[in-house]
């Protein structure tokens, strides 16, 4: 165990994952010499050389569109994309092509490649650096997109995902990149699978589903509620596609409560998804309607405004409140 | 104001192209292009030749076979048929081809099965051959996105030390889009060994080249200091040449080249098409006179090449391509009812498993309703 921040803890599991495969290679705008805007590549393309951690030109589609072409030829290329926000030139590529090829050659091509996208807000950050573009992914068949929380799963997943051949989004939250955690840097071989959720905090009366940043936040919120007497069971979905549907379901079994929370705009969002879905599955076994808790449906607000935007400790306990039909914030408005 | 495109005198019209072989089959001699194609004799001239009738008489059947409603839709080459084969034939085995949909006559160069050509236009199948088999990617449908795939493609054998060349194809419609400006960046930078070829068949659907372009299309290129030629689409000889030393030029490291084949579309864009409602009927009279079959079949007569023997010979080689082609569309298997699901992912997924599994039960559900009845 070694600890050490969630930037490390990825910046290790692409090392290992350069070291064990020749044919992993990163490429990216600024991964070189600078390390990346965050430092996640720091020191890869002085260990690895300029052929393997390569500093593309800057243009997202192309960095998509030749890692793809370098797939046909058997590479397993890590496209790094800057911010959450500069994915969208690139995104024709990455529907169109990295998530059907599979298919469309009937499976005699395959495109492992791995999308690293640092997402979400929460940093005082400019225009277009702060946004969270992962239902988009998520509805698009041929992808499989996960989230990391914890530094140590940052370390086993990215390199889970540079094994799958599969392409995967791999989305980081930013603003958790300075956070310290234990990571056991040989955890691979008996790790979780990528697609499966893990219950973070073990509960009995709601179960609080989230992905990336807000895990912490979530799991601060359940610390709160048990303050209070309430019993939050906390689940990091981890792969967004697919969604572990048997693990929440497990949990809203038991508990008849579900709260969705995370900092996405909601309409459309995997909240939705997984209400629905939930509500499918489990219609039964509930107490209440799912509740989400999410970002607005408004383009991501300046940095000033950003508290009202994203979802916090006080505004996902509202939601655990009106799950559970106690007095909450829309008490005499919706029923 | 004149449309874009529309003045007779502009630079798009420039007829200062490479050429070997003139529309009346005279032969052109070029100190530059000549020594590339020394190899070929009268037995290979009458190989271009036959190529050529048989793709597009493959090209006629897709067409027919379309219009009998055997296939649901089909893009015609005719017209293409010079820029296709001289530079399809100027191709190594392991060169690795990135074309649009309408390359068929690549396709056919790099010895696709002829029903592999038209699963996809059947509907049968999301694309029609293996990759692998043929060194040629899925066609592409997105405009200008596979330009990247092949700079891509031509890095990594960069990467592997190896003198494999990436060709991309695509057409005068394709160069506006930023993939392709993309690609002849990412091609400069890394100095990648790929060959962009454009066909500048005058028209991208109904829009005419002059909208696209202001200048000459391989004007575009020296800007990304990519090194470039423009030649005569409807030359077999012409684009045989100046393939071969584009790819040589990749081949020994000197990074990517940039072909720009004026040709002409001489069908509709697609089956589905109707060109009459947007382009002159004297503008295809025209391109007629410049006919790349024509012209080589008047080279081979004045060579005293073009006999009895040579015509019945492509003309069977055409007869049976087209056969086979048409057997095996009328032939081809109905995909099964839950084939849709598969090679969506290369491992389990076990949401789609359960929404096939649920829609197995509902297929299901007829048979069983079927015997309660
Ligand atoms: C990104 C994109 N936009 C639009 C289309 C619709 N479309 C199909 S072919 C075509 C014209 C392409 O013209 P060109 O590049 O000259 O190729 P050609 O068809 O002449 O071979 C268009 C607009 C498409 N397939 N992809
Ligand atoms: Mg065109």
């Amino acid at each position: 165990m070694t600890t050490m921040t969630f930037g490390r803890a990825i910046n290790t599991g692409l090392r290992k994952a350069m070291e064990n495969d020749p044919r992993v290679v990163i490429i990216g705008e600024d991964i070189g010499a600078l390390g990346g805007v965050f430092r996640i590549t720091d020191e890869l393309q002085k260990d690895f050389g300029a052929h393997r951690v390569i500093d593309a030109p800057l243009a997202e589609s192309a960095i998509l569109g030749t890692a793809v072409g370098m797939a046909y030829r058997g590479y397993r290329p890590v496209c790094e994309i800057q911010f959450d926000g500069f994915i969208y030139p690139a995104f024709d590529q990455i529907v169109s092509q990295v998530a059907k090829l599979h298919y469309r050659t009937r499976g005699r091509v395959r495109m492992p490649l791995t999308i690293r996208v640092p997402f979400g807000g929460g940093i005082g950050a400019a225009e277009h650096h702060s946004e969270s573009p992962e239902a988009y992914f998520t509805h698009t068949s041929g992808l499989r997109v996960v989230a990391v929380s914890n530094p140590q799963d940052a370390c086993t997943v990215i390199q889970q995902a540079i094994a799958s051949d599969d392409p995967v989004l791999y989305f980081e939250p930013k603003r958790r990149y300075h956070t310290k955690g234990d990571v056991d840097e040989n955890a691979l071989e008996d790790a979780l699978p990528m697609d499966r959720a893990r219950v973070e905090v073990p509960g009995t009366d709601v179960t609080l589903v989230t992905y990336g940043a807000l895990v912490q936040t979530a799991r601060e919120a359940a610390r709160a509620a048990e303050d209070d007497g309430v019993s939050v069971e906390v689940i990091d979905l981890r792969s967004l596609s697919p969604l572990d549907y048997s693990t929440v379901e497990a949990s809203v079994r038991k508990t008849g409560r579900l709260v969705v929370t995370h900092e996405a705009a909601r309409t459309g969002g995997l909240g939705a998804e997984i209400a629905a879905s939930l509500t499918e599955r489990c219609f039964y076994y509930l107490e209440h309607a799912p509740v989400r808790i999410t970002g607005m449906d408004i383009p991501y607000p300046p940095a000033k405004m950003e508290r009202h935007h994203l979802p916090d400790l006080d505004r996902i306990l509202d939601g655990v409140d009106r799950v559970l039909g106690r007095p909450n914030s829309l008490t005499g408005l919706e029923d | 104001m004149s449309l874009p495109g529309t003045d007779p005198t502009g630079p798009l019209n420039d007829e200062s192209y490479i050429q070997l072989l003139a529309p009346d089959g005279t032969r052109i001699t070029s100190a530059e292009f000549d020594p590339w194609l020394e190899d070929i004799d009268g037995d290979r001239l009458a190989g271009l030749y036959e190529d050529m009738v048989v793709v597009r008489r493959l090209d006629q059947e897709a067409t027919a076979l379309q219009r009998q409603g055997e296939l649901a839709l089909w893009p015609p080459l005719l017209g293409q048929e010079a820029a296709q084969i001289g530079s399809g034939r100027a191709l190594r085995k392991d060169d690795f081809v990135f074309s649009s949909y309408r390359e068929n006559g690549v396709a056919y160069c790099r010895g696709v099965d002829l029903t592999d050509m038209i699963r996809v236009w059947r509907g049968n199948r999301p694309s029609g051959w293996d990759p692998y088999e043929i060194n040629m990617a899925t066609p592409q449908v997105i405009i200008g996105a596979q330009t990247l795939h092949a700079t891509g493609y031509a890095m990594a054998a960069k990467f592997d030390g190896d003198d494999a060349v990436a060709v991309a194809y695509f057409g005068d419609g394709a160069t506006s889009q930023g993939d392709v400006n993309e690609a002849m960046v990412f091609a400069a930078s890394f100095q990648a060994p790929v060959l962009f070829f454009c066909q500048n068949n005058q028209w991208a659907i109904s829009e005419p080249v002059g909208l696209q372009a202001q200048g000459k299309l391989s004007d575009r290129a020296p800007g990304f200091g990519i090194p470039s030629y423009r030649v005569d689409g409807n030359d077999v000889l012409a684009c045989l040449a100046v393939t071969r030393k584009a790819l040589d030029h990749a081949r020994i490291g000197g990074g990517p080249s940039f072909i720009e084949a004026v040709t002409y579309r001489m069908g509709p864009h697609t089956t589905a098409d109707d060109p009459t409602r947007y382009r002159d009927a004297n503008e295809l009279e025209d391109w007629k006179r410049r006919d790349p079959i024509d012209r080589l079949a008047a080279l081979l007569s004045a060579e005293g090449l073009l006999d009895e023997a040579l015509r019945q010979r492509v003309q069977q080689a055409a007869d049976d391509a087209a056969a086979e082609m048409r057997a095996g569309c009328i032939n081809m298997a109905e995909p099964g009812d839950l084939e849709l699901f598969e090679n969506v992912y290369t491992a389990p997924h076990p949401v789609l498993a359960r929404q096939r599994q649920h829609y197995e039960r509902y297929l299901d559900s007829f048979e069983a309703a079927e015997w309660g009845h």
